[in-house]
């Protein structure tokens, strides 16, 4: 499963920065997800069930979970729009010449510990 | 009570394992060892491709085969009839090999004398194109069968590779709607830098192109 590779990623990274923040509880993980990362958020939620019980650190956190919206940007007319409504096809002029501008990334947005 | 606090971490993923890939890149870069991540779907035909290459090549280079699969040894089996070195990895459940999974399994194999190894990653296209293994180039082999739409439903996968192998070309007899001119195109609109190569790990037809398209790369990559 990717969303089990992903969480792993996650708990080594939070791990390292709960050690050079000295902290050894972590309340909550909050990741930014891309719309169109290919991330599934409800099984990163149930990933993270599964893999937090593995970590003294992280048992009792909780995972939170931030949409980033899918934006394309038409190269011809300038305008940007919904990726996952309109696809590759420019809605305001019909062009093809688009390209993806945000929302496929994946990353750790802040970590809520003592 | 504990005083909890916000941390800003604002890391990517990604990024981490790209930067990790990297740093492997690297480190191989200085041993002289090309490392190849081969990716396709399950039964596209990896592991007979990869037999026949190491065939074709195993007299003139040192070469080493890492079967990355979910569970099982089948693979790894497969390829040391051939007489080459291989080693099985197991991903434990997972989809895909990371560049942390990879040196692991570099470290563990003991690649420093090697010249080529292959890197026969999961069965999949879609899960293993995020990811970079720290490969020194990326190949994916698509068979005839499977049809040339492919590259329009996994884009990601035909963007990131350097080589395309469009295997099982002894079948286009009988797979006659599948179009070499349509899929060439499709993937050079995503990736108009990536090499195509039609061939059959059956016959071994195009395998003296490919088989030269991996000599000039390491010879290049040696210097």
């Amino acid at each position: 499963m990717h969303e089990l590779g992903i969480i792993v990623h996650v708990m080594r990274t939070v791990e390292e920065v709960a050690a050079e923040n000295n902290l050894t509880e972590i309340r909550s993980v909050t990741c930014e997800i891309g719309e169109v990362s290919g991330v599934v958020p409800e099984y990163m939620i149930d990933c993270w069930g599964y893999a937090r019980s593995r970590s003294e650190l992280l048992k009792d956190s909780e995972l939170k979970i931030e949409i980033i919206p899918g934006v394309t940007m038409c190269e011809d007319c300038g305008k940007t729009y919904s990726t996952v409504q309109y696809a590759k096809i420019c809605p305001h002029c019909g062009s093809s010449a688009t390209y993806l501008l945000e929302g496929n990334g994946f990353s750790i947005k802040e970590i809520e510990g003592a | 009570m504990k005083d909890f606090k916000v941390i800003e971490v604002k890391r990517s993923i990604f990024e981490d394992n790209n930067a990790d890939a990297d740093k492997l890149r690297a480190e191989l870069k200085s041993e002289g060892t090309f490392l190849l991540n081969l990716m396709s779907s399950p039964g596209a035909g990896k592991t007979t491709t990869l037999k026949r290459t190491i065939s074709m090549l195993k007299d003139e280079m040192k070469i080493g085969v890492m079967e990355a699969d979910i569970d099982s040894d089948v693979d790894a089996q497969a390829i040391s009839e051939t007489g080459v070195r291989a080693i099985q990895i197991h991903t434990g459940g997972m989809c895909h090999l990371d560049a942390d999974m990879t040196r692991q399994g570099i470290r563990e194999f003991g690649t420093k004398d090697l010249d080529f190894v292959v890197l026969e990653n999961v069965g999949n296209l879609v899960c293993p194109a995020e990811f970079d293994t720290g490969s020194t180039k990326n190949a994916m082999i698509l068979s005839v069968p499977e049809g040339d739409d492919k590259p329009l439903k996994y884009p990601l996968m035909f963007s990131i590779c350097d080589v395309v192998l469009i295997n099982k070309c002894d079948t286009l007899s009988v797979f006659d709607d599948f179009s070499k001119e349509a899929v060439k195109e499709r993937i050079l609109k995503l990736n108009p830098d990536a090499k195509i190569f039609f061939v059959s790990a059956k016959t071994g037809e195009g395998f003296d192109e490919w088989a030269d398209w991996i000599r000039t790369e390491i010879s290049e990559y040696q210097k």
